[in-house]
């Protein structure tokens, strides 16, 4: 059967992953075609991180960089975290996939729609 | 990373206090956003000169400019700023992208190689930095992971942000959408081209990066 891996990766196994392991995890992984769906999404500065490692590896006629998605972070706003006048940021779900097969259509705060086509 | 930062110290109130009036403002946004021609308004307003080229090409800017001690004066109180010109942020290049916009192949692909570059210096920026001036096409759908990362970024680091929602001299504008996208950050609905509404933004600049 012809199609696209789409491999949904969970908060624990993130969880336990340093920056640049899920960084280059993210890469080798959409470098080889597949769509990851990430349960917890990326701090901003993982972010930032992937979006230097992609340019790094951007070729003509090879790969063209990535399509990311996620919805706008969360401020965590706990009790504990209100009583120590602290504010904390939560990442939510980030679809990843290769520009070339992954396109966005719509996205809003609480919907993300997407466009999946075989290389 | 300074001490006072190290410690998680905030020291606003001391920064208020001693009325720290020079920053060093980044200019970020999607490339084909008016980052440039934002930029060059401001320099121009206050200086007489001008930052860099602009173009309907994504990715004129392809290297970092910075322009030292531009000094905004509003309502009495100044604020001099170093204002860093930034190329257009993304996730995607694609040099067949620019062969649409009648390049040759090979000019495509250089321009593709120095625009990667670009966004690393431009990702490399956001360690040096006071505050930014995020620019959004207000004619686009605000929620690109561009616009997402720049604003997740400063408000980790705790730094002031200003979106200025560009192109309001477009009819399809809608620097409302944006507000919704973002609400917890101040907006300034501007044309960078013909200057609408530019004394609001460099109130707000003067308000929240003196």
């Amino acid at each position: 059967m012809n199609g696209i891996q789409m491999d949904l990766i969970s908060e624990d196994k993130l969880d336990g992953m340093t920056s640049m392991e899920k960084v280059r995890l993210i890469l080798d992984e959409v470098r080889n075609g597949k769509i990851l769906i990430l349960e917890k999404g990326l701090t901003p500065s993982e972010q930032t991180k992937l979006i230097e490692l992609t340019m790094t590896e951007i070729a003509p006629d090879d790969f063209s960089g990535i399509e990311i998605e996620s919805y706008p972070v969360k401020q965590s706003d706990t009790f504990l975290n209100k009583l120590l006048g602290k504010t904390s940021l939560k990442t939510r779900l980030t679809v990843i996939g290769p520009a070339s097969q992954l396109k966005t259509i719509k996205k809003d705060r609480d919907l993300i729609s997407a466009l999946v086509s075989t290389p | 990373m300074g001490i006072i930062k190290r410690l998680g110290l905030n020291l606003s109130w001391f920064k208020k206090l001693f009325k720290k009036r020079k920053a060093r403002i980044g200019i970020y946004g999607p490339p084909n956003a008016g980052k440039t021609t934002l930029a060059n308004r401001i320099v121009r307003d206050w200086t007489g000169d001008a930052m860099g080229s602009v173009s309907h090409i994504p990715h004129e800017t392809r290297r970092a400019r910075r322009r030292e001690g531009v000094t905004i004066e509003c309502n009495g109180s100044s604020v001099t700023l170093d204002i860093i010109d930034t190329p257009g942020l993304a996730t995607r290049i694609d040099f067949h992208d620019f062969m649409a916009f009648g390049l040759t192949e090979d000019e495509a692909k250089r321009r593709a190689k120095e625009a990667t570059e670009g966004v690393i210096e431009a990702v490399k920026w956001l360690d040096d930095l006071d505050g930014v001036i995020l620019v959004m096409d207000a004619t686009e759908d605000p929620y690109t992971q561009v616009n997402v990362v720049v604003i997740g970024n400063m408000e980790a680091r705790k730094l002031p942000l200003l979106i200025a929602a560009n192109k309001i001299d477009l009819p399809t504008s809608s620097p409302a959408r944006i507000h919704s996208a973002f609400p917890q950050h101040p907006l300034v609905p501007i044309s960078a081209l013909d200057g609408q509404n530019i004394d609001a933004l460099y109130q707000q600049i003067s308000e929240h990066f003196g």
